[in-house]
């Protein structure tokens, strides 16, 4: 029974030799040569291995798009599910198995469209996971057509004179759906990555991390302008400045995100739906008392004679 | 026709039995084997109440009891039924016409009255009619009853005209002799739960209605049902397939609320935390069956539902679970469609897509239960099969079934309750999770792997490691593996029964909520001097191998269902008996009203296709 599992702890257990790099190591990756992904995935190797969660409690899951083949990179137990609906497919994982560690991955596409309502609904039920949106403002999987986050302007074969739609703003959107850890960072900073995904990663709730990933054969240069080394401005928020307890301030910061800031937005704590469920159970169990699970129901029966 | 007394049209039916005998009350006691009462007014009046009061009565005297009712699909008010055919006998439907009506408004009269068999008897109430507005016809005998007034005249106060269903209620315990102790208690388990002054109303209106003297007709008693060993409990459907799902050891879930499938919902989320488990109401219908997905991706015995709009929504993750080989339960509480077509009505017109529905090759399992005791073990027999088979499995439920109370024997928990378990034990070296020369095992988050390489589940076609793979002839191999579990399957299942004739005129086979009406159609048939048999299928994909063997001993073979005859004249599993069997013989009898089947009905049609 899963109400005998001890919750995930939040403390990792310390024992260095135990989870490597190698350990967590699968198939070769099918990206292509450049891809932004790269990136995320050697990072997200080094946080496990700091954390050091026992391996066989770490579970990877992914819908569709290029960043969603994750889980066949990654020696864990893994799921690659449909188009759009990893989200909910993890919140499953989580609230029936609150000893394992539910990490998420997936695109714009996935995340911000076809995807869209499951995040706003995981969000504010604050279902502890960690979801990396590996946002590249294109669809690459099939090659090159317009996504929610790409800017207006940009040709692509569903949009060849330029994108005419509004894009999505990642920041405000996630603002607004209730999460309670809100972080933006970008694949080719590799530090910040990193203590991004470990703040993430410990906060206990939903956490979500926008990562600009860039798509090198079909939106290259996406992400120029925040890359010191292509002639781009690097800010971080500073956060003796920034209260990330204030979802305004947080609005205010997401105002402009061409190229904007970078580092945790918004972060607060919300008792999560796995905790107010366990709640439910735990008082409803003991106005019960000390009954079998098949007397409860034997109760029910004579209640219909 | 059930029942006859000297004041009314005699009918000569083998079941029914007459005596009359002296009581203590001057009138005439007539004897009587069962009845059908139709209860009409507005949804707002309580007449579900006192028509759910009269099935669990029954159910408490070891009497039979089906019962029918019409919910308006408006939001609030508008016109209601609630429809009980008791019996001491073997109930099989609710009953084509109704020995008594009871109208509480001129409408209602309106409406029903030609559902009133001939010599029937009519109660209404005098507030909303009078005597110039009834028809006197069919040797039907019309009793005036003020209702209204009298209920305001027992409970006094301010409740107006509340608590007149009540006031019905005691009336039809005076007329038909029904053991008020009983029902007295019933009731006041179900109001005590509420304000005190509720239950004293409910009891002063029904105590008023018990009193009242309705006149110069004769009383009637029901013979004792036969008394059987075990406790009789009555029940809907969806009642029994929840408490079913949670015997099969069923903890989690998520689900999105659509009629007639939301009370599933509502109980399974009420009722999982007491058994440590989560339900979860979920965004939609999609985000509904992917959270369960990944319940049974973690190892858990897990359920979604809905009804067709909503199992529409689910194809592509039902899709997902075929070629990912997961165990799933998806019970379907079909109601008419297409689209939202005929919300409160019954219809059994998903089976195709039960079957078919998704893309690609999507093999499954589906189940129908066939009366509301079965709804109890067809959810024991779906998980089983998921769990064995791991693989999805559609339970096809109907809105005839959800709602109808039945009464019938308390399932044997001793026997039947299976404790949930998640199997995370080390996996050893060399584990497949896609094995080609046997079942799936998935080895849930939390298990460790002896070998060191951990498992993908996936929707992209596979080898046996999980790895994505294009070849054509992985692709061939995979799609047989998955198939073959049905194969195995039907070559398992029991061929059904036969009831009525092994061999001869005509067998008449039907699946679902029909399994009454066709059965006690076959019994008509078979009055009539025909060699009938009824063959009613549990399992409809795959079905039992071998049942043309049971077809050939018959010269017609007729599918009795509740959907179109379609394009080339066949219904859905007359289609695909024709197409499985090629048997040409294969006929159907198919209607698309939105009600249940009618015992003439079934009788007409299939004497048709046998004179054609």
């Amino acid at each position: 029974m899963s109400t005998a599992i001890a919750p995930a702890s939040a403390a990792p257990l310390v024992d260095p030799n135990k989870l490597t790099k190698k350990a967590l190591t699968a198939d070769h990756p099918t990206w292509c040569p450049g891809c932004g992904d790269f990136a995320v995935l050697n990072i997200f190797y080094r946080v496990l291995e700091k954390l050091q969660y026992p391996h066989e409690n770490i579970v990877c899951v992914a819908g569709i798009g290029c960043s969603s083949r994750f889980p066949y990179f990654m020696n864990t137990h893994g799921i690659h599910f449909i188009h759009g609906r990893a989200l909910p497919l993890a919140t499953g994982i989580s609230l029936s198995r609150p000893d394992v560690h539910v990490f998420v991955f997936g695109g714009d596409g996935d995340g911000f469209s076809i995807g869209g309502n499951h995040l706003n609904h995981a969000a504010r039920k604050n279902i502890k996971l960690t979801y990396v949106i590996m946002d590249n403002f294109v669809y690459g999987l099939t090659k090159k057509q317009t996504s929610p986050t790409s800017p207006i302007g940009f040709k692509s074969k569903t949009d060849p004179t330029g994108s005419i739609d509004r894009p999505i703003n990642p920041m405000k959107q996630l603002l607004a759906s209730g999460a309670t850890f809100i972080a933006r960072t970008h694949a080719a900073q590799v530090k910040h990555m990193e203590e991004v995904f470990t703040r993430a990663i410990l906060h206990d709730g939903f956490s979500v991390v926008e990562c600009l990933s860039e798509c090198v054969m079909f939106y290259a240069g996406a992400f120029d302008d925040s890359w010191p080394k292509k002639g781009g401005t690097w800010e971080t928020i500073d956060e003796t400045q920034h209260d990330v307890t204030d979802d305004q301030a947080a609005f205010k910061l997401a105002e402009n995100l061409a190229p904007g800031k970078f580092g945790v937005y918004y972060q607060v704590n919300r008792p999560t739906k796995n905790a107010l469920e366990q709640k439910w159970i735990d008082d409803t169990r003991s106005k019960l008392g000390d009954v079998s699970q098949k007397d409860i129901l034997k109760k029910r029966f004579e209640a219909m004679r | 026709m059930t029942f006859q007394s000297p004041n009314l049209n005699r009918a000569n039916h083998p079941i029914m039995s007459t005596a009359t005998a002296a009581t203590p009350s001057s009138s005439p006691t007539t004897t009587l084997r069962n009845a059908v009462i139709r209860l009409a007014g507005n949804s707002q009046d309580g007449i579900q109440s006192i028509g759910g009061f009269l099935a669990r009565l029954a159910g408490r005297t070891a009497q039979e009891v089906m019962t029918y009712m019409t919910i308006p699909s408006t939001i609030s008010g508008g016109p209601s039924i609630f429809q009980v055919h008791l019996g001491s006998g073997e109930v099989l439907h609710e009953g084509d016409e109704a020995d008594v009506l009871v109208a509480f408004y001129k409408h209602s009269y309106e409406s029903h009255i030609s559902a009133l068999r001939d010599g029937g008897i009519c109660f209404y109430d005098t507030a909303d009619m009078g005597p110039e507005d009834v028809k006197h016809e069919r040797g039907i005998v019309h009793i005036s009853v003020p209702f209204t007034s009298a209920t305001v005249e027992a409970v006094g106060g301010s409740t107006r005209d509340r608590g007149k269903n009540m006031f019905v209620l005691g009336m039809v315990t005076a007329v038909f002799n029904l053991d008020k102790e009983k029902l007295v208690g019933i009731v006041s388990r179900q109001f005590g739960k509420k304000d005190e002054s509720v239950l004293r109303n409910a009891l002063l209106a029904f105590d008023a209605g018990f009193a009242y003297q309705v006149g110069d007709i004769e009383k009637f008693a029901f013979v004792p049902g036969e008394a059987t060993s075990g406790h009789r409990i009555s029940a809907d459907g969806n009642q029994m397939l929840t408490m079913g799902l949670i015997a099969a050891g069923v903890r989690y879930g998520a689900a999105y609320p659509i009629t007639p499938w939301s009370s599933i919902l509502e109980t399974l989320r009420v009722e999982l935390p007491k058994y440590g488990g989560i339900y979860v109401q979920a965004e939609d219908e999609l985000a509904a069956v992917s959270m369960t997905i990944g319940a049974a991706f973690a190892g858990h015995l897990a359920i979604t539902g809905s009804s067709g709009p909503g199992l529409s929504l689910k194809m592509e993750a039902l899709g997902y679970a075929s070629m990912a080989e997961l165990p799933l339960i998806c019970v379907n509480v079909q109601r008419g469609g297409p689209s939202t077509g005929l919300p409160t009505s019954v219809e059994q017109s998903d089976l195709m897509q039960a079957i078919y529905g998704s893309h690609g090759d999507t093999p499954r399992i589906v189940v129908a239960p066939q009366d509301v005791e079965d709804c109890f073990y067809i959810a024991l027999e779906a998980c089983k099969l998921a769990k064995k088979y791991s693989c999805p499995v559609i339970i096809l439920s109907d809105q005839a079934l959800s709602s109808r109370i039945e009464a019938f024997e308390e399932p044997d928990l001793d026997k039947h309750w299976v404790e949930p378990e998640l199997d995370l034990s080390t996996r050893p070296e060399g584990f497949k999770p896609y094995p080609l020369d046997s079942i799936t095992r998935h080895a849930p988050p939390g298990s460790k792997m002896a070998g060191g390489k951990y498992p993908v589940s996936t929707g992209l076609e596979h080898d046996e490691m999980g790895h994505p793979s294009g070849s054509p002839k992985m692709h061939t191999l995979m799609t047989a593996k998955r198939r073959n579990k049905l194969v195995q399957l039907a070559k398992e299942l029991p061929l059904p029964e036969i009831h009525g004739d092994q061999t001869g005129d005509v067998l008449v086979i039907g699946w679902g909520s029909t399994y009454g009406p066709i059965k006690e159609s076959v019994d008509r048939l078979r009055l009539e001097g025909h060699k009938a048999g009824a063959l009613h299928l549990r399992h409809l994909h795959p079905m039992p191998d071998g049942l043309d063997g049971l077809f050939k001993k018959f010269k017609h073979v007729v599918c009795v269902e509740m959907n179109d005859s379609g394009l080339y004249g066949y219904g859905q599993l007359a289609t695909l008996l024709r197409a499985s069997l090629a048997d040409p013989r294969i006929k159907s009898v198919c209607k698309t009203d939105g009600l249940a089947f009618r015992i003439r009905e079934i009788v007409t049609g299939v004497e048709k296709i046998m004179t054609a």
